[in-house]
């Protein structure tokens, strides 16, 4: 059984009042500022490799995260810039990183679809489809056993759910009754195959159900609802209440990657999509209830061009890791044995 | 002094460690109700109880995985995967997280974390269950492999691999485990970095580890009646590789063989030839030779499942010819 937690509907909605719905926004263009520089970026080869952009799926990112706190853990994709960014990872070392430089957040070691933060208990960067889930199940086991009440929020896309590894994550989640918040990015393609090509059952709210595991769709092109539902379904595994899990109903206005043209779908149908974009929907809501003053968006817009604009010159100014390093960290105890 | 089994040895060092520290857990498959496919684990579940010994669902990749983060999240857990044949529905979590996040993350992601499993043939249960793939591991930069062949080792061998901050892989052979001798009291800690000289010798090396040190001590012994003195090391840790200690006996024997149950083409032996050949080519009196398992899946059958594996007459014979 599935519960729907939101309204799918055109009609303005209220933003949540005192700053979350700024704080919301705020989020959301940092990410989109942040990704369409990248784009910039990529085109005169400072970053370079598979780079994913989450351009219209924003508003799952700063959904989640608003409702998690320091202590809780995020497994995560390659497409992971953004959870990054609303995670807390500063744009500096995510940008390094996109470059390649020993000031980036994984020493450059990792690039955009390996991002790491330790002490922000940001586990990753994955590139292989569905890898996370099972790490996410062990994070949570461990908190489980160590008696501490955190939460592990893994974010995965729709093509994942055909995988074994998220049948088998989801079973062990739900057995063991472990604190996972499953954030599943249905954005309706996985690569260039539509949701519909691939399960047989493409309802996967209803799909997660079957693990008994509370399971709620969501309209993740509207930020305020994401943080509503991730908050309610944070509190209940944070209370003991087991494994729950998000359908987060999104779309990528972009390709697949930079290297995907982009063939597979009409472009009428992007169009329409960017009709409900996160951010313009926030916006309206927030204008709807006079939570923006005169100017305020275009200072925020200032501010973040500014935070994007020197990120980009921190990642410039960054240094090669030297080559003799090259073996480093293979193991803990020093350089690589063989 | 005790006589002890393999087996018991092992299950010791998992008690022990258990009993030492507490974010040490075990999971696997049948290792609890059960008491282990193996019987490594058994009546643990009674004295730690389910939350340390932890019955798992048949989701190699789902709880190699979960030891993963498991690991990351402060515990130290130990997983049991059945056989090595089951291990590469892991080979995933194994190879794309635990041996990879620590170098990908620039170094701020470790992974303590030990995983045994069964591995190894001669017990007639053919093609999926009876192979030696430890190799296959030993390949993969960031991990440990461990082979421990006697009963000190199986013992010995587990406290230090959780010790270790990066992932360790545990290969115990299937024959070994009913195997028994005899464990020094109090017990001795082991290391887990060297391979060790099980038998000195002057004429020839004879390198093998985990189920084939067996095999290579036995056709030593028969060597020696036939006047040829062998030295037989055990490499105890596949990776990486103690070549010093490999390298020290052969440029003293100027003879080396290496005896594996794996197969040959692209393996451990071939890299353990290679590396003599690489380093002290000029100190060998004749080629490395090779003894390894024929290249089929295991056959059933008790002669064919014999004709496969390294046997004691095809150690003497082939040390006959390199030494001729
Ligand atoms: C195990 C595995 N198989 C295939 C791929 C290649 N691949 C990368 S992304 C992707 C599509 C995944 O789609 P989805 O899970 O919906 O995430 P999205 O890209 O839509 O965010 C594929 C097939 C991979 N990285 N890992
Ligand atoms: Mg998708």
């Amino acid at each position: 059984m599935t519960e729907s937690t939101t309204n799918v509907g055109p009609e303005v909605q209220s933003a949540p009042s005192d700053n979350r719905g700024l704080h919301l926004l705020q989020e959301m263009l940092r990410i989109r500022r942040f990704e369409e520089r990248c784009v910039e970026l990529y085109s005169r080869s400072a970053i370079r490799g598979f780079l994913h952009l989450a351009i219209g799926e924003e508003a799952c990112a700063v959904g989640v995260m608003a409702a998690l706190s320091r202590e809780d853990a995020v497994v995560s994709t390659y497409r992971e810039h953004g959870h990054a960014i609303a995670r807390g990872l500063s744009m500096r070392v995510i940008m390094a990183e996109l470059e390649g430089k020993l000031e980036g957040c994984s020493r450059g070691r990792g690039g955009s679809m390996h991002l790491f933060d330790g002490t922000q208990r940001f586990y990753g960067g994955n590139a292989i489809v569905a890898g996370g889930l099972p790490l996410a199940v062990g994070l949570a086991l461990a908190d489980h056993l160590q008696s501490r009440p955190r939460v592990t929020a893994c974010f995965f896309g729709d093509g994942a759910v055909a995988e074994g590894e998220f049948h088998e994550a989801m079973n062990l989640a739900a057995l063991w009754h472990l604190p996972v918040l499953f954030c599943c990015e249905n954005n309706l393609y996985a690569m260039g195959t539509p949701l519909q090509f691939t399960e047989s059952e493409t309802d996967l709210a209803l799909k997660a159900a079957s693990y008994r595991m509370p399971s709620w769709e969501v309209d993740a092109m509207d930020a305020t609802a994401v943080e509503r539902a991730a908050r309610e379904a944070t509190e209940a595994v944070r209370a003991g209440g087991g494994p729950h899990f998000l359908e987060l109903r999104t779309y990528r206005f972009r390709s697949h990657s930079m290297y995907d043209p982009d063939r597979y779908r009409d472009k009428s149908e992007i169009e329409r999509w960017k009709q409900r974009d996160p951010i313009t929907t926030l916006v309206a809501q927030l204008n709807h209830d006079g939570q923006l003053a005169d100017g305020q968006l275009e200072r925020l817009e200032a501010a973040i061009a500014a935070e994007v604009e020197d990120a980009v010159t921190f990642a410039d100014a960054g240094t090669d890791e030297p080559v003799d390093e090259l073996t480093r960290f293979v193991t803990s105890t020093g350089t690589g044995g063989s | 002094m005790s006589v002890i089994t393999y087996r018991e040895a092992m299950r010791q060092a998992i008690r022990e460690a258990l009993l030492r520290d507490e974010r040490v857990f075990v999971m696997g498959e049948d290792i609890g109700h059960y008491g282990g496919s193996y019987a490594v684990t058994l009546d643990l579940l009674e004295e730690f109880g389910p939350e340390r010994i932890r019955d798992t669902p048949l989701s190699e990749s789902g709880f190699v995985g979960a030891g993963i983060g498991a690991a990351l999240g402060g515990m130290r857990p130990i997983v049991e995967v059945m056989t090595v044949n089951f291990s590469l529905l892991a080979l995933d979590q194994i190879m794309n997280n635990a041996a990879s996040l620590l170098y990908m993350s620039g170094g701020q992601l470790n992974v303590p974390l030990v995983i045994r499993m069964a591995t190894g043939a001669g017990r007639q249960v053919g093609a999926q269950h009876s192979h030696s793939l430890e190799g296959w591991f030993a390949h993969i930069p960031g991990l440990r492999i461990l082979a421990p062949a006697t009963i000190e080792d199986a013992r010995g061998m587990l406290w230090p691999a959780l010790e270790d901050p990066d992932p360790v892989l545990i290969f115990e052979h299937a024959m070994l485990y009913n195997q028994e001798g005899e464990l020094e009291e109090p017990f001795q800690p082991v290391d887990i970095k060297s391979a060790a000289v099980r038998r000195s010798g002057d004429e020839l090396t004879i390198i093998a580890y985990g189920g084939t040190l067996r095999t290579a001590l036995g056709a030593a012994e028969e060597l020696a009646t036939q006047g040829i003195d062998a030295e037989v090391i055990d490499l105890r840790c596949l990776r990486p590789l103690d070549t010093a200690t490999l390298l020290s006996s052969v440029t003293r024997t100027h003879h080396a063989m290496v005896v594996d149950e794996g197969w040959r083409s692209g393996s451990l032996s071939a890299e353990i030839s290679a590396r003599i050949t690489e380093e002290v080519f000029y100190d060998l009196d004749a080629p490395v030779s090779r003894v390894c398992s024929a290249e089929v899946p295991m056959p059933y059958a008790k002669h064919l499942e014999d004709a496969v594996l390294p046997q004691v007459l095809d150690v003497v014979n082939a040390a006959k010819v390199l030494c001729a």
